[in-house]
């Protein structure tokens, strides 16, 4: 049997026919369009789909989180002896951290703004205000944990400090990351503008850089408030 | 009803307790359905005498009952299936001029019906029996028996399991004595990467894990010796984790507490300590036990986890290799 | 400068996996070669290295899945004649070489054969069946492809580099903690499965992305095709789960590498959370690799019966609610820990409940055969094969739901038995009957029926000689992975099943002889029309190979079977509509992002593995330097002109026109 009858091969008696496009499948008579449900009007258009995209990688990457913090949860009382959580963090510090991360997403939502009104000057100028609020809870953290090791409660000493530098040093890292992104946005749009592409890019950042906020609510939350009042 | 299979050679013991363990199943598929085709199984299949189909205790008998008759009700409908697909396809092949064709037919409600339901309530009453036989089975239970309660400390080591009698004061490596009719509670951990305690024709496995216990009851209702091993791979040395279950009358059993007893070896925290490094070619042998406390020292890390391999890099000194001979039991 | 590498670490006293090492190394090198000397190179690098086209990265994945299953096969082969051997004698694989073995088997079959075989084939179908041009991110599309082959390379440098992992498919601590495991084996598996997983994880976000936003007009949710509801179930999964294992080899990681105390079980460590971890990612695993293997015996059963799918709604429902199952099952893998028979019993019973939803697709599947007219080619045969041998390996999996008997099952070889039963049964033969079903598609001509069926028969018969005894075995207490064992009467069953996995070797030497004779007599097998099975979606409405851009025109979708309402229509009017008018079509631009990307992964993966620290960081700026200069390009598309398009489309046209005429004039 050649390939070409089995293309039209009949698949059965009398099926209703309309004489209709059929390789083209092009919109009919229209009295048939019986189409429901969402996004059936045809593919999105591409700032839709970027940002769609970045929101489920948010999402993945908050279960990442969400591991982390069962870890965390599990193992917060298996100190073996060591210090405790109550012991350790200092509320001061903490809040601190806090307050300049939470000040660096004002920045960044006044960076979308610029970005929006298509204004260089601000939205640079604001990107430089997240940059240098996002360094300084970096630099606070990283005072928090040199200091945690020079006490002799590094990673290694027990399981509660394992999870605590892992889930609080995750989230430092997704910091970093996004700083080195915020510097690399800032840079692009001085050589190339607020091209359609980059200004895609930048707005994920920002859902980026706003999440990382989210994450810390519940460390902060979860870590530094339940860990202390215990 | 003690049990559905009625056809063991285990003894009247074994049949009485196996009632109690398994009654509450029994029941629950006597309410079911009848299970004919279950009783052909069983004769097919205790023809051979496989480990776990061949138990020599109430445990296992139990886990017997339920495998052979989850399948057998399983088979109830899979079999039909296999044969439908095999009916349908032979029958709608495409030279057939007597098969009715509908090729535009895809809905029907009934159908649809009778395919949710027919899985959905098999899985009911198989879910009625996983629940009820989590319950009983549950390995921390104890089991019923006239006879006092044998307290067993099991350890694994790298490569050997190590089996302390804390009350009569004694040691086995290699080696599990129990006396036949005599509950047994185990109580295990291992010395560093876990290991599963598993002696087929007993029943129930459990996981032995570093620094902490867990429990497991069997018993023993023949006297015979049995495989035992290790069910959880536990390193290179793992195909040795092996050793043999005898279980013996109450007179032999006190025989070899006497022997054990008298052993010159005895087992203190040091020597626990010097049995911890990576052995193979453990041949059974038995101490007196020069500490009360070895286990709870264990399984509390006061003695430490087991070393592991002896450096650091993967050269052959770390690795056992071919020199693994075979030994046996 | 080099951290542990040494020469020492070439493990020139283990003749086997460097023979094997070489024997690799060598093939490749022939293959580079003749790409170079036969000055193929420009074309490989531009048509395929660089291309974002989603089915030449489909078919990359597809021949890389093929390729690996080799290399997972040898694995399979030795670790059987190893135990054919080995009673009563230590055989001819010493333990270090032989848990690796089997190791490897299983992280090279799940990671680097089952999941790129069926990414693979959703890469090339998914726009297709949706009627759209490309996935949602082409070049990401490329970056995963290239991750994924940086894990498998990471896996297979372990021959000749150091070791691979001795633990098992999965680094269960405290074994594979740093005393246990103090060689590179486990860090072989950490850093491959970290890479590819990230990989492995943008394919996801990728297909979700694609699945809910990127669909042809009157394409809504109820009307696509079930390839595509499954395939979005499996990569939300993916999405869902492959975090879980990033995370989790990152605090092993932690472990080894800067003495953290996860799962040490000591200072506190708990290596049980290790496995509640691992198992919330690997049980939602087993779904995503079966999943659309669903989805492709949807399809072949659908097509070979030449009716829709029985029961549609049902199918979805069914896929959705097996999606949602697989978050609450993972307790099963280890029962016989101890947690108690409240928890052992709740997990027995969700375990059991997916059996509902798969039960119902069996009999749905069943119900579309009915009344139809099975044609019995070589893909409907590997989904007749799955059926008949898919329903054993859940009934085994029912029973190992069940707690008490679990404890006397755990880790045994009836375990092993249960769970190729679902692998080879369910997601194999559902990648071969994908495998032969879009061959033509992809290629423009058909895989000689003749070999693939003796293909099956061997694949078919060798997996119940060599699974068979395996079931009765576990039925006697063997457990899985001994090296070598004294136990009498294991041996005759184990003989068996070595002469199964030779049976399964023949039916890979059919499968690689299909191949080969379809190529040549590629004339006789070709496919002009472009729907060579007479199917039922859109993918079967585009040339064979589908042009760059897939459709010329964006295919509108009226109901649940587009492309055969449409082909029914024109059988009653006789003839093909106008042709429509061409507009140009942008394309993405290719980029060679993703195979920079992942040398640079290499270099991370390889340096972190031996602790070359300067290494790892030149891969690091190497990795974010790639990322910049990608992000910096000004162009992105290429366009091909509206006079090019209606060019490649009427060609189709005229062989749709000249299909339809024949079967005028045979009627």
């Amino acid at each position: 049997m050649s390939a070409s009858t089995v293309a039209f091969a009949p698949p059965g008696p009398g099926t209703p026919s309309q004489a209709h496009d059929p390789y083209r499948l092009g919109r009919g008579s229209g009295s048939e369009d019986e189409s429901t449900g969402h996004g059936a009007g045809g593919p999105s258009p591409k700032s839709i789909v970027v940002g769609f995209g970045f929101w489920i990688f948010i999402l993945a990457d908050i279960i990442t989180f969400s591991t982390l913090f069962a870890a965390y949860g599990v193992l917060k009382d298996a100190t073996a002896g060591g210090p405790t959580g109550a012991e350790l963090f200092d509320r001061g510090s903490a809040a601190l951290e806090t307050t300049c991360l939470l000040l660096s997403s004002v920045a960044c939502g006044l960076a979308m703004v610029a970005l929006r009104m298509r204004s260089r000057f601000w939205f640079q100028f604001a990107m430089l205000a997240t940059a240098v609020l996002g360094a300084s809870f970096l630099s606070l953290e990283a005072r928090e944990f040199a200091g945690l090791v020079s006490q002799g409660a590094g990673p290694g000493r027990s399981a509660f400090l394992s999870a605590f530098f892992t889930l609080v040093g995750c989230h430092g890292v997704h910091v970093t990351i996004g700083l080195l992104w915020l510097l690399t946005m800032m840079a692009q749009v001085a050589a190339k503008g607020f091209r359609a592409d980059i200004v895609r890019r930048t707005t994920c950042w920002s859902l980026f850089w706003h999440a990382l906020d989210i994450v810390w609510v519940g460390v902060f939350t979860v870590v530094y408030l339940m860990g202390l009042s215990a | 009803m003690s049990g559905v299979w009625t056809g063991d050679q285990t003894g009247e013991a074994s049949l009485r307790i196996n009632g109690d363990v398994g009654d509450r199943v029994g029941d629950f598929l006597r309410y079911g359905r009848r299970i004919a085709v279950s009783s052909v199984l069983v004769a097919i299949l205790s023809g051979c005498s496989l480990r776990v189909l061949d138990p020599a205790g109430p445990v296992g008998m139990a886990q017997r009952t339920i495998l052979l008759n989850a399948l057998a009700i399983m088979l109830c409908i899979v079999v039909p299936t296999m044969l439908a697909t095999l009916a349908f396809v032979w029958w709608f092949r495409p030279g057939n001029a007597r098969a009715e064709r509908r090729p535009d037919w895809s809905f029907s409600g009934r159908i649809e019906i009778v395919t949710w339901s027919v899985p959905l309530m098999t899985i009911a009453f198989l879910g009625g029996i996983a629940w009820i036989g989590s319950h009983e089975l549950d390995p921390a239970n104890p089991l019923p028996g006239e006879k006092k309660t044998l307290e067993i400390q099991v350890v694994s080591l790298d490569w050997k399991w190590l089996f302390l009698y804390p009350e009569q004061k004694v040691a086995s490596l290699n080696q599990l004595v129990l006396p036949v009719g005599t509950p047994v509670h185990f109580r295990l951990t291992s010395a560093s990467v876990w290991n599963a305690f598993f002696v087929p024709q007993l029943g129930s496995m459990i996981y032995a894990m570093n620094g902490m216990a867990t429990q497991l009851n069997l018993r023993a209702d023949r006297e015979g010796s049995f495989l035992g091993l290790s069910a959880h791979l536990s390193g290179d040395g793992f195909a040795e984790m092996h050793f043999e279950t005898r279980a013996v009358s109450e007179a032999a059993f006190a025989e070899w507490l006497k022997g054990a007893q008298a052993s010159k070896q005895a087992i203190d925290t040091a020597a626990y300590e010097t049995l911890s490094h990576q052995t193979l070619d453990n041949p059974a042998r038995t101490f007196r036990l020069a500490d009360d406390d070895l286990f709870a020292k264990i399984v509390g890390q006061a003695i430490p986890p087991g070393p592991g391999p002896a450096t650091g890099q993967p050269d052959p000194s770390v690795k056992p290799t071919s020199t693994i001979s075979k030994q046996g039991t | 400068m080099l951290g542990k590498l040494s020469l020492a670490a070439i493990p020139l006293d283990q003749p086997i996996p460097l023979a094997a090492g070489a024997l690799v190394g060598v093939v490749l090198l022939c293959i580079l070669g003749w790409i170079v000397l036969a000055g193929h190179l420009p074309y490989v690098w531009r048509e395929w290295i660089t291309s974002v086209d989603h089915k030449r990265i489909g078919i990359m994945y597809v021949i890389f899945a093929l390729v690996m299953l080799l290399r997972g096969f040898t694995d399979a082969m030795m670790m059987r004649s190893q135990q054919a051997l080995a009673f009563d004698a230590p055989g001819y694989l010493p333990p270090e070489h032989y848990n690796q073995i089997f190791s490897a088997h299983g992280t090279i079959m799940i990671f680097f054969v089952a999941m790129p075989f069926m990414i693979g084939l959703m890469n090339f179908v998914l726009p297709l069946q949706l009627g759209v041009r490309d996935v949602a991110f082409p070049t990401l599309n490329s970056v995963s492809f290239w991750l994924t082959c940086t894990g498998a390379l990471l896996v297979n440098m372990s021959l000749v580099i150091g070791e691979f992992q001795r633990t098992g498919w999965l680094p269960y601590p405290p074994l594979s903690e740093i005393t246990y495991s103090p060689g590179v084996g486990v860090d072989y598996w950490l850093w491959a499965l970290s890479i590819s997983g990230v990989g492995t994880l943008m394919t996801g976000v990728n297909f979700v992305t694609t699945i809910l936003k990127m669909r042809a007009p009157g394409m809504s949710y109820l009307r696509m095709p079930m390839f595509c509801w499954t395939a979005l179930a499996t990569n939300l999964l993916i999405v869902a789960a492959f975090p879980i294992l990033t995370a989790v080899s990152a605090m092993l990681i932690l472990d080894r590498y800067l003495g953290f105390q996860f799962f040490t079980d000591t200072a506190g460590g708990n290596s049980m959370l290790f496995m509640s971890l691992i198992w919330a990612w690997g049980h939602p695993e087993v779904y995503i690799l079966i999943l659309p293997a669903f989805g492709i015996f949807s399809e072949v059963v659908s097509t070979f019966s030449g009716k829709p799918l029985f029961g549609y709604r049902s199918m979805v429902l069914a896929t959705m609610a097996i999606c949602m199952l697989a978050f609450m099952v993972w307790l099963h893998h280890f029962f016989t820990m101890g947690a108690g028979a409240d928890v052992n019993g709740v997990f027995g019973i969700m375990s059991m409940v997916i059996a509902v939803p798969t039960g119902v697709k069996i009999f749905n599947w069943l119900f579309t055969m009915y009344g139809g007219s099975v044609r019995m080619s070589a893909a409907m045969l590997w989904s007749i094969g799955f059926m008949l041998t898919f329903v054993i390996g859940g009934m085994t999996g029912v029973l190992l739901a069940i707690p008490p008997v679990d404890f006397v099952m755990h880790n045994s070889t009836f375990l092993v038995a249960h769970f190729h039963n679902v692998i080879i049964g369910g997601v194999l033969f559902g990648a071969f009957a994908g495998y032969t079903y879009w061959f033509p598609k992809a290629f423009g001509f058909r895989l000689h029926e003749g070999w693939g069926k003796a293909a099956f028969w061997c694949w078919q018969i060798g997996f119940w000689l060599a699974f068979g005894p395996l079931y009765v075995t576990g039925l006697d207490g063997m457990t899985r992975r001994l090296q070598h064992y004294d136990v009498a009467e294991w041996r005759p069953w184990l003989l068996v099943a070595l002469l199964g996995a030779i049976t399964i070797l023949a039916g890979i030497a059919c499968q690689v002889v299909q191949l080969v004779v379809s190529i040549r007599h590629r004339d006789a097998l070709r496919d002009m029309t472009g729907d060579p099975w007479d199917g039922r979606s859109l993918e079967w409405s585009t040339a064979s190979p589908p042009p760059t851009f897939n459709f010329a025109v964006l295919p509108d979708v009226h109901g649940e079977e587009p492309y055969w309402s449409v082909k029914e229509r024109a059988r009653g009017q006789h003839t093909l509509p106008a042709a429509p008018h061409y507009e140009a079509i942008e394309v993405p631009h290719n980029s060679p992002t993703g195979f920079v990307c992942a040398f640079f992964a290499t270099l991370i993966g390889f340096a972190m593995i031996w602790h070359i620290w300067w290494m790892a960081i030149t891969g690091l700026v190497g990795a974010y330097a790639t990322f910049v200069v990608f992000a910096w390009r000004d162009r992105t598309e290429d366009e091909i002109p509206a006079a090019r398009v209606a060019e490649i489309d009427a060609a189709n046209r005229r062989a749709r026109n000249e299909a339809l005429r024949e079967m005028e004039y045979a009627s």
